[in-house]
């Protein structure tokens, strides 16, 4: 089957000698045009027909690792040293035109954002036909034509000439990704690199996706890598992972085993910072954070973090060891690391406190689109209630709503046993104190005009007339607690990055003692890593203050080990509300079983 | 969850020599090269007309000769069309046009300014309202409507001022209402109203704040666009002030006739005024470029 | 929403801000301080011709009805009589169109190539010493008034260092027998309007060859000449489509100092006498034709915008 269609492509007189197939690199490094290293020591090994996942956060280099293997860094970077064999042939050592006959013919790249990845202009056939076309695919026009219809066909697309001539703008964001895919699989590549191709798809959505690109690979034979920084989905689909930390490569080993058996405190430290869907084990963040490329140390670059260090890691920079079959790392103490625990983290049940907000038949709309149909909540004092929704369930109109932001509302909402008005402006001092709110975009919840402090204080100038030293003192005080140093008041938000932001958010939101706390997907914008750092500092202000809060989110794992009831929101209904080892052990509605089942797990 | 508490800051900070204090916009675009040039040449020019007054050899009204003589005796540049001394009324003839644009780009920026407040952060009804009124007045060219008015109202200083000022509102409005927009659908205006802070107060503290560099770099343009309308409208002969008055624009418009036989008279305002919308625009697009580098996403 | 109920809509709001800009003109002549019809003759008008101009502005009659009479003659093609030479305000407007139309067509026609590609010249020579160079020109120029301009070229071209044009028209020929005429003005006009539509098509050609499905082009290995002519060209036409009609609309204003400049007998310097005689009715019914000459072009502007996006295009199929 591999040979039919096989593409007379210009690149197979390029010096294949006698390739092994797949992806081999070696020594990469992707410097600026100063010479700062973006990515340095990047070591990977992909066979055909495997799907290797390149894991990393933020700053660590994992896109540009992705656009180094076409040959194609952006701007200001380029490749200062490395090997990148794919097929036996090294690209890096390709001319621009041998490059450019390789990419989209024997490597191809799936991007992380189908909306502006695709020509708005041009209809979604001619795109893909378009590859076919400057690759000399096949032998004429008509066998192109049939492979466009045949690529449509193998990603679950209609074949016919009306899907074919519409616009992108005219699809789903799922069925976008998948002309991605297509064009990418059309011209059967030795290699594709995918770069956080689910990003912005919902979980059904992005199950079908995986399920398509690990079908394509095995039909195809070719050896993919996928770049992402959800550990979850890459281990659902990669038969082997690769760590990437600070530009380099850390670990590499089968998907199991690195979950199950991380030979290098990062990946063990990561893992643990994964919210477990099956709640056995505890969420827990990793203190610090990673180096900017200008700041990188000598010497291991984890090890201001790592709670394995000794003096010879800072030295030397490890080298990157066999330290089992198919296993990798770059740890001089790797036989020593240990894998998160099992079983440590509570029981999840709500108190039997009384009911301290309480929702009754709300409804709202966006001028004329229904959002929230009549839909009923109770939220118990000191409890964390978790809503639990999909974009444009309606989960973020009814945070809003609570808290006074959205005034196109109807029915009742109850803070103990007032009444709220529906706009903030209407509401008493008091109760505009007792309920507080913090957003998802750490960028742009910060006024960039105001120092931190000024943004801090706030709430109490407003609402609790808090003036002068008083003022100072507590704003310093607030951001102790958030662990912060007092001293950043006087800074400006774009000297801070996303998880401080973040913080000043929380401290933000609690100086002025709320009763209930807010949170609409605060921690989606940030690393996983840091995530866990924020829902720890929420929980133990909850514990510490008898916060109640509402915490809003898409992610479902993150609401097993965060949450003790859970409302989970569907086109604005609430179609299931228990408590959560209820929810999660018997659940009751189709939709939150189907959560559930596509969700992705670590692999087990 | 684990009970251990989370340790330090959770992420690196920016190196603070990237990233100064937000208000530093007009520092950074000092740092541009063409707003130097841009500010020295408008310097200059200011110069010229505020100083000139005082070192001008001859009056603004005396004679000296006849007319229309480019080398006439005892004067730099000749006579104009009725025997003044041109570099003299040169020297004169700055400062109106000077402050008659200052005050145009002012009442402009400023009417415009409000209009984007009030449309671009308000309940549906005022935005619509306020746009389509604009709507009408961006339908056509300035000039043309201050003509009209001139027309009616006979040419006189303050109704210069006002057709002109009320030929940038519209303009002015259209480009800081989405300013405004884009700024008022920011977390940190929900966040205001959330304490239940009122419409005024969140536009003058959270929103106006925020939309500083669009509005410098507006009224840089405005600035330049007022230094050419004013002038044009003295060219034309429609500046409104007294028949006798030294004025770049007026200038140009009594000496043209003579121009293949005395250039001096024309030459010397053009080069100014020209020098001048050129300076002024340099130093709006210079800041235009130094708040563009910053408005790019801060990269995670 | 289908192209024809677009410019169904956009119709009906040009005819609706003309409505408005008659109101508004018409209400400029019933602003006259004092009596009308002294204010426009002056004060040593006899009173025959006073009673002329009374009757011929209506000025007995409410206002209403005066504008009412006064816009139901403008569409039925009665443009009144000038209070200056009592001749029909159509007949001395009618040729005056024609010149003006003229310069706009040829000004527009040599401006618009000449910019498109000069933009996207200097995009792909990005940071380089030509772009830089474009761009520090057309920055200059585009601050520059028009009559700055026009004196330059004046005394660079004509009267001054080099004597290859006329500076003025002569008004016993018609336009087309002194073809050399139109070469300042022209020129004039070209060096206003084209640095705002170059500066436009450079940055939104530079805004498109760093887009996404730009990167995405390259990466799936499209050869550089194809990336530029069927991905970049076709998204950047839209926005820049735009500028050119307003532009070319504005070039209905910045004729009037070029006319006034180069004794051109066009609508501009029409308006100018007109102002200069307070000949009111001559004045109304030159704003008027100006806007409803932008009413069309933005009309244009927003049909072009709309072929040029696809989201729009397809809005409702």
């Amino acid at each position: 089957m591999r040979e039919e269609g096989r593409p007379i492509s210009a690149a197979t007189d390029a010096e294949t000698t006698g390739g092994s197939g797949g992806l081999e690199v070696r020594g990469l490094r992707v410097t600026t045009r100063t010479g700062v290293p973006v990515v340095d020591g990047v070591d990977l090994t992909v066979p055909a027909r495997t799907v290797l996942g390149l894991v990393g956060e933020s700053g660590s280099g994992k896109t540009t690792v992705g656009t180094a293997l076409l040959g194609g860094t952006r701007r200001g970077l380029r490749v200062a040293a490395g090997s990148v064999l794919i097929d036996g042939t090294d690209v890096t050592r390709l001319d621009e035109t041998q490059l450019r006959r390789w990419r989209g013919s024997r490597v191809s790249y799936v991007p992380q954002d189908p909306t502006t990845a695709l020509d708005p202009a041009m209809r979604v056939g001619r795109q893909v036909r378009e590859v076919l076309d400057c690759h000399d695919y096949g032998s004429g026009p008509d066998e192109r034509a049939a492979r466009v219809r045949e690529a449509f066909e193998e990603v679950g697309l209609p074949g016919d000439e009306a899907f074919a001539a519409r616009y992108p703008h005219q699809l789903s964001g799922g069925q976008q990704q998948r002309v991605c895919i297509a064009t990418a699989f059309a011209t059967w590549p030795s290699l594709v690199v995918l770069d956080e191709p689910t990003t912005g798809l919902d979980v059904t959505t992005q199950s079908l996706v995986l399920g398509t690109v690990r079908q394509l690979t095995q039909r195809h034979g070719c050896a993919a890598l996928y770049i992402s920084h959800d550990l979850a989905v890459v281990s659902e689909i990669s038969d082997a992972v690769a760590v990437l930390y600070a530009g380099s490569v850390v670990e590499q080993a089968p998907t199991a085993e690195l979950v199950h058996r991380p030979r290098h405190p990062y990946t063990a430290r990561l893992v643990a910072a994964v919210p477990d869907l099956d709640g056995r084990r505890a969420l827990r963040g990793i203190p610090g954070g990673a180096p900017s490329p200008s700041g990188r140390p000598d010497g291991c670059r984890f090890a201001p973090r790592c709670a394995l260090v000794v003096d010879e890691c800072t030295t030397e920079l490890p080298a990157l060891r066999e330290v089992a079959q198919d296993h990798l790392a770059r740890c001089i103490r790797s036989a020593e690391v240990t894998a998160a625990e099992v079983g440590d983290r509570r029981r999840q049940h709500a108190g039997p406190g009384d009911v301290l907000l309480s929702v009754e038949d709300l409804s709202a709309r966006y001028g004329v689109v229904q959002v929230l149909r009549g839909l009923s909540l109770r939220v118990p004092r000191g409890a964390c209630v978790a809503l639990l929704g999909e974009s444009g369930s309606g989960k973020t109109t009814l945070a809003r709503t609570i808290a006074g932001l959205h005034t196109e509302a109807s029915g009742t909402l109850r803070l103990g046993d007032e009444v709220l008005p529906f706009g903030a402006h209407a509401r008493s001092r008091g109760t505009r104190a007792a309920v507080a709110y913090i957003f998802q975009n750490p960028y742009s919840s910060l006024n960039p005009r105001r120092t931190v402090g000024e943004s801090v204080g706030r709430p109490l100038r407003v609402l609790r007339d808090v003036r002068g030293d008083e003022l100072e003192r507590r704003v310093g005080e607030m951001l102790e607690r958030v662990y912060l140093p007092a001293r950043y008041a006087g800074r400006f938000p774009d000297q801070l990055s996303g998880g401080e932001r973040q913080r000043v958010a929380v401290a933000r939101a609690l100086i002025a003692e709320p009763e209930l706390l807010v949170c609409d997907e605060i921690t989606s914008a940030l690393d996983v890593s840091v995530q866990a750092n924020i829902v720890g500092l929420i929980e133990e202000f909850r514990r510490d203050l008898g916060l109640t809060l509402l915490f809003v989110t898409h992610d479902i794992a993150l609401v097993r080990n965060v949450a003790q009831q859970v409302a989970v929101l569907q086109q604005g209904s609430i179609v299931e509300d228990a408590s959560t080892d209820e929810l999660f052990e018997h659940p009751s509605h189709d939709y939150t079983r189907e959560l559930l089942e596509t969700t992705p797990r670590l692999a087990t | 969850m684990s009970g251990a508490p989370p340790l330090g800051g959770g992420g690196p900070s920016v190196d603070p020599g990237t990233a100064d204090l937000a208000p530093g916009l007009l520092r950074r675009s000092w740092a541009v090269g063409r707003t130097k040039v841009g500010l020295a040449l408008t310097l200059l020019v200011v110069a010229v007309a505020v100083v000139g007054p005082f070192v001008a050899p001859e009056s603004e009204t005396g004679f000296v000769g006849l007319a229309n003589v480019r080398d006439a005796p005892g004067t730099l540049f000749g006579t104009d069309n009725i025997g003044r001394d041109v570099w003299s009324r040169f020297l004169y003839g700055g400062i109106s046009l000077l402050w008659l644009s200052a005050l145009c780009t002012i009442i402009g920026v400023g009417s415009g300014l409000l209009v984007a407040l009030l449309a671009g952060y308000s309940r549906t009804w005022v935005d619509e309202v306020l746009m389509r009124t604009t709507d009408v007045f961006l339908a056509f060219p300035a000039i043309v409507l201050a003509l009209l008015f001139l027309a009616v109202f006979q040419p006189q200083p303050w109704t210069v001022v006002l057709t002109v000022a009320a030929g940038h509102a519209p303009r002015v409005a259209r480009v800081m209402r989405a300013a405004v927009l884009d700024v008022a659908g920011r977390d940190y205006v929900r966040s205001a109203e959330s304490m239940g802070l009122r419409r005024w107060p969140i536009r003058l503290g959270d929103l106006l704040p925020n939309v500083t560099g669009p509005l410098m770099v507006e009224s840089g343009l405005r600035l330049t666009y007022s230094v050419g309308l004013v002038a044009g409208l003295g060219f034309l002969g429609l500046s409104g002030l007294e028949a006798d008055q030294a004025d770049w624009g007026q200038m140009i418009n009594e000496n043209r006739v003579a121009f293949e036989v005395q250039p001096w008279a024309v030459l010397l305002p053009v080069v100014a005024i020209g020098l001048l919308t050129v300076g002024t625009n340099l130093v709006a697009d210079g800041i235009a470029r130094a708040a563009a580098g910053t408005d790019r996403e801060v990269a995670e | 929403m289908t192209l024809g109920r677009l410019v169904g809509r956009r119709l009906l709001i040009g005819a609706f801000i003309l409505a408005v800009v008659s109101v508004l003109v018409f209400g400029a002549s019933l602003l006259l301080p004092g009596d009308a019809a002294r204010a426009v003759l002056g004060r040593s008008a006899s009173p025959d011709r006073l009673e002329i101009v009374r009757a011929q502005m209506h000025l007995d009659d409410p206002p209403l009805l005066r504008y009412l009479s006064w816009a139901g003659d403008l569409l039925t093609g009665d443009l009144g009589s000038s209070t200056v030479s009592q001749e029909p305000v159509l007949d001395l407007i009618a040729g005056r169109s024609g010149n003006s139309l003229l310069l706009m067509a040829i000004a527009a026609l040599v401006a618009t190539p000449l910019s498109l590609l000069l933009g996207t010249w200097s995009a792909l020579r990005r940071d380089k010493a030509a772009d830089h160079l474009t761009s520090m020109g057309t920055l200059v120029l585009a601050s520059l008034p028009e009559f700055v301009v026009g004196i330059v070229l004046i005394f660079v071209f004509s009267t001054g260092l080099l004597s290859w044009f006329p500076a003025v028209v002569s008004s016993t020929e018609g336009i087309l027998e002194q073809p050399a005429v139109l070469v300042l003005p022209v020129a004039t006009l070209v060096l206003a309007v084209s640095p705002y539509i170059t500066r436009m098509m450079r940055a939104t050609m530079l805004e498109v060859l760093d887009s996404d499905f730009v990167h995405q082009a390259r990466m799936n290995g499209v050869p550089e000449r194809s990336v530029l002519w069927r991905h970049a060209v076709p998204n950047a036409i839209g926005p820049v489509a735009q500028v050119i009609a307003l532009q070319l609309a504005y070039l209905a204003g910045g004729i009037v100092l070029v006319e006034f400049l180069f004794d051109y007998p066009g609508i501009g310097e029409g308006i100018i006498t007109a102002v200069d005689a307070r000949d009111i009715p001559t004045l109304q019914a030159l704003v008027m034709l100006v806007a409803a000459f932008y009413v069309l072009v933005n009309l244009l502007a927003d049909v072009v915008g709309v072929l040029a996006n696809p989201r729009l295009r397809t809005a409702g199929a």
